[in-house]
């Protein structure tokens, strides 16, 4: 457990690093959550479409668009790891006597990192167009871990995809095939009351809307968690480790 | 461990290794055997099953039949403790060019579990074995292809494997880069009594450095034996090169070929 920690924060602490030397990435990954808060959110609260009942429907997406930026940014990590496969880097990493299990929490936590700067983007954001924020230290110590927990979960989503196609071209595909309908059939920016039935079966199997919900329970001030946090944070974690066990497996063929 | 692995005999001992994709046998049945400290060249053709071979070895890729020893553990049942005892250099430029040459090195201080305290002694010994004590804190974005090599063998050196695998260790560098690889790997085997395992297209390379060198065709040993034997077997005034058109069949591909332009196109965007 003890050497799992060590080798898993080794790798973490090598992202990290390079995510403070260069966060142009980070931050033109903010550009789109920007666009949905100032120009999507605007207009859908303006014209009333759709009922979000207390909370206004600026304050409703809020926090599904933050979640939807960790799963963007997420879901691109498999990019990167297909590049460090190309480059060798991940035949060096599994070279080495560090379990494969190390390796793949490492890059998880790291990415987790990642949905953190969405996050306090999205905080900044909601200050300046004054979106009525919850803003004791327990609910924000909540959506950090929610996003921390999401980003984890999604981009190790990612890395299997990126084992299974092994190339960037497919992956481009598949990360665009998946990530529209994720984002759509989830409770990021309608209730899921609002749902035909089928639409709410797939909503309720996506692991988003439970990281939606929970945001919404933290984030906003009068938001609500549907499921409950425990139903949310549970759903997420046990997701997040069966993913964690495939990964570990699909890794290693990724030189193969 | 280095006394006790070699009295068990071989480096490297191979049997009846093989691996198919699908219809192709990239490696068929191969036999080996590599003495502890030996400089040992792979040679053959572009695809002639070289990487495959050396990634069954560093336990990267599984065989489909077939076994070996790698510093007297078996590959399939300790594949662990055979990662402990290797250090190896893929035929790509592997460094992470977005962290510097001494962040590069401690990340492989930690996987391969060195102690905190010895890690600053050995990175610190490594740096200046491979000459890049100066430019250790630069990124490695910035550093030339000879010293990303060397930094490269540098990662591979610091915990001290008993065998080291390199794939290709000198495509696309300069002819002085190139002498330079030459020296470290005579070094760490004069230093550390390491045991090398290169592959290699480049017919110099072979017998400048080169204990003993095989030659593999379409997936088999074609011949095993010292450079110089080879060239006599041959006949009289036969060169390396005579030696490998003779047994890698179809003789060298002249100009850049694939992997080569892969390869020479990895430094320029590793450079720019
Ligand atoms: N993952 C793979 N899937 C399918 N075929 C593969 C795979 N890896 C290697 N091969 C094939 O196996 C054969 C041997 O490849 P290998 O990379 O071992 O050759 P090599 O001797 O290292 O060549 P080079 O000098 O070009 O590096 C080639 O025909 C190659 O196309
Ligand atoms: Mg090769």
């Amino acid at each position: 457990m003890d050497r799992f920690l060590r080798e898993s924060a080794a790798v973490a602490e090598v992202e990290l690093i390079k995510l403070v030397r260069d966060p142009t990435e980070i931050f033109s990954r903010a550009v789109q959550p920007v666009l949905w808060l100032v120009v999507f959110g605007q207009v859908l609260a303006h014209v009333h479409g759709i009922y979000t009942g207390e909370v206004g429907y600026l304050a409703f997406i809020t926090p599904g668009i933050l979640a939807q930026s960790v799963l963007f940014s997420a879901i691109f990590y498999g990019i990167a790891v297909i590049w460090e496969r190309d480059l060798g880097v991940v035949h060096k990493l599994l070279v080495s006597p560090a379990r494969r299990s190390s390796l793949v929490f490492g890059k998880a936590v790291s990415a987790g990192f990642r949905g953190l700067v969405q996050a306090a983007v999205i905080y900044l954001l909601a200050l300046v167009m004054h979106i009525t924020i919850r803003q004791e230290p327990h609910a924000i110590f909540g959506v950090l871990a929610g996003v921390l927990l999401g980003s984890a979960l999604f981009s190790t989503f990612s890395l299997i995809i990126a084992c299974i196609v092994k190339t960037r071209e497919r992956f481009m595909g598949i990360g665009q095939l998946l990530t529209m309908p994720m984002f759509f059939a989830s409770n990021a920016i309608y209730p899921l009351d609002l749902m035909p039935g089928w639409l709410r079966t797939v909503a309720q199997i996506n692991p988003l809307t439970y990281l939606v919900d929970a945001l919404r329970g933290l984030m906003i001030v009068g938001g609500e968690s549907v499921h409950g946090y425990a139903v949310d944070f549970t759903v997420l974690l046990v997701v997040f480790v069966v993913l964690v066990m495939v990964a570990v497996r699909l890794y290693p063929t990724l030189v193969e | 461990m280095n006394t006790t692995a070699r009295s068990k005999g071989f480096a490297v001992q191979a049997t009846e290794l093989t691996r198919r994709f699908g219809n192709l046998t990239a490696v068929n049945h191969i036999d080996l055997a590599i003495p502890y400290g030996e400089i040992f060249g792979l040679l053959g053709a572009n695809g002639a099953g070289k990487s495959t071979l050396i990634k069954m070895l560093t336990t990267l890729l599984a065989p489909t039949s077939g076994n070996a020893e790698v510093g007297g553990f078996d590959i399939l049942k300790s594949p662990s403790e055979v990662r402990g005892r290797i250090g190896y250099v893929p035929q790509l430029l592997s460094a992470d060019g977005a962290l510097t040459g001494y962040e590069n090195l401690l990340l492989s201080a930690k996987l391969y579990g060195l102690p905190r305290a010895e890690r600053g002694v050995r990175i610190g010994e490594a740096l200046n074995f491979m000459g890049l004590t100066d430019s250790a804190r630069k990124l490695v974005k910035t550093y030339s292809g000879g010293m990303i090599r060397r930094l490269e063998l540098a990662q591979a050196m610091l915990h001290r494997p008993a065998i080291l695998f390199l794939d290709e260790p000198t495509i696309g560098l300069d002819p002085l880069a190139r002498h330079s690889v030459w020296d470290r790997l005579r070094d760490l085997r004069r230093d550390y009594g390491m045991t090398v395992l290169i592959t290699t297209h480049d017919m110099e390379e072979a017998e400048a450095l080169c204990d003993e060198v095989a030659i593999l065709h379409a997936g088999r040993v074609a011949v095993v034996g010292k450079p110089p034997e080879l060239r006599t077997r041959l006949g009289a005034g036969a060169s390396m090169d005579d030696v490998f058109a003779h047994y890698a069949g179809g003789g060298i591909r002249e100009g850049g070929d694939f992997s080569n332009a892969v390869q020479t196109r990895q430094t320029a965007r590793r450079l720019g």
